[in-house]
């Protein structure tokens, strides 16, 4: 070596030293990640919120008694089976959803659009569940600041908590979903529009993906805190 | 990821639910267990399923280490933030109760 460099000078080339992208993930992807971790934040804020109130009271309504219906069929006598049904439609949109993607990783255009249907009608169907387990409740007595006579005394202090958590909580995931079919409709006229086929990569599928699997996620904590526990 | 794989995990995660739904409709009401370990099987069964969302659905597993450690690590607000609430509604038990 005729030219001694010294150890600043040295262009360093590193993955974290510029011009490249360390993470190996495009810029939306990213930050759709680091929206979901923020939306991560708000669904634990309420839900851990719930599970101070649910500490700090008395009594609590009992899961298996306030939510033993199943809409058009029995009033009682069912716990958990409605919400069983409800889960299961909601892991089976997010399998349709999984294999839209991998469908667009083959660029499979058909596929997407089919394994995007499915995803939609799934989102709507658990939608529609949704709706008619709100109705149920609602007259039984529950809503915002309301709750069935039947709770008395002390009681009432945590019936209260809970009817306004309940649907303060579920309401705001019901919200995630139904934003989520609507993006899901709009990715699935894209598909249709041929637009990804023309940009030559399907990454869009990808990123709503991610969004459809963290409501996903997210219901399997609320019914874990609000149904089972 | 691989369709085998997707189904793979479909079946864990309906598997991990049909094990809390017999927890809670068999095991809790027959007393053979109790609600506070009923409780903390439900938990860790959620935190699996979660796992399994995240890794294997969302594809968190296979991104590079920064991706996952920046999500990931950030999620000790959460652990912290149940720490404190559920010592404060603990104490408000005792407390407010009186």
């Amino acid at each position: 070596m005729s030219t001694t460099l010294s150890q600043l000078d040295e262009v360093k080339t590193g993955a974290w030293d510029g011009g490249k992208s360390p993470m190996n993930v495009e810029y939306g992807k990213i930050m759709m990640w680091f929206f979901l971790l923020s939306d991560a934040f708000t669904f634990s804020a309420f839900l851990i919120y719930y599970g101070a109130q649910r500490f700090s009271k008395i009594s609590w309504p009992d899961p298996d008694v306030v939510f033993q219906s199943i809409p058009g069929i029995t009033d009682h006598g069912a716990p958990l089976v409605f919400v069983g049904i409800m889960t299961f439609i909601l892991i089976m949109s997010s399998v349709t959803m999984v294999l839209a993607v991998e469908a667009g990783h083959r660029g499979a255009r058909n596929e997407v659009i089919k394994w995007m249907i499915w995803t939609i009608l799934g989102g709507l169907t658990f939608l529609g569940c949704q709706a008619a387990e709100w109705s149920h409740l609602h007259h039984e007595g529950y809503w915002w600041g309301s709750f069935p006579e039947t709770y008395t005394g002390a009681e009432q202090v945590g019936a209260l908590q809970f009817a306004n958590l309940f649907f303060t909580i579920t309401g705001f995931h019901g919200f995630h979903v139904f934003t989520g079919v609507l993006i899901n409709i709009i990715i699935l006229c894209m598909t249709m529009g041929n637009v990804f086929e023309k940009r030559g990569t399907y990454l869009m599928v990808e990123k709503v993906g991610l969004y459809w699997h963290f409501v996903d996620l997210v219901w399997v904590f609320v019914f874990t805190f609000f149904y089972l526990v | 990821m691989s369709k085998k794989k997707i189904w793979q995990v479909f079946f864990y995660l309906l598997g991990i639910t049909a094990l809390e739904f017999f927890i809670a409709l068999v095991l809790i009401p027959k007393g053979i267990v109790s609600h506070g370990i009923g409780n903390f099987i439900y938990i860790v069964l959620t935190l699996v399923k979660a796992f399994y969302i995240v890794a294997y659905f969302m594809h968190l597993k296979f991104e590079k280490v920064s991706l996952i450690s920046s999500i990931v690590v950030s999620l000790i607000f959460i652990v912290y933030f149940i720490v404190l609430l559920l010592t404060e509604g603990a104490y408000l038990h005792v407390h407010m109760n009186k």
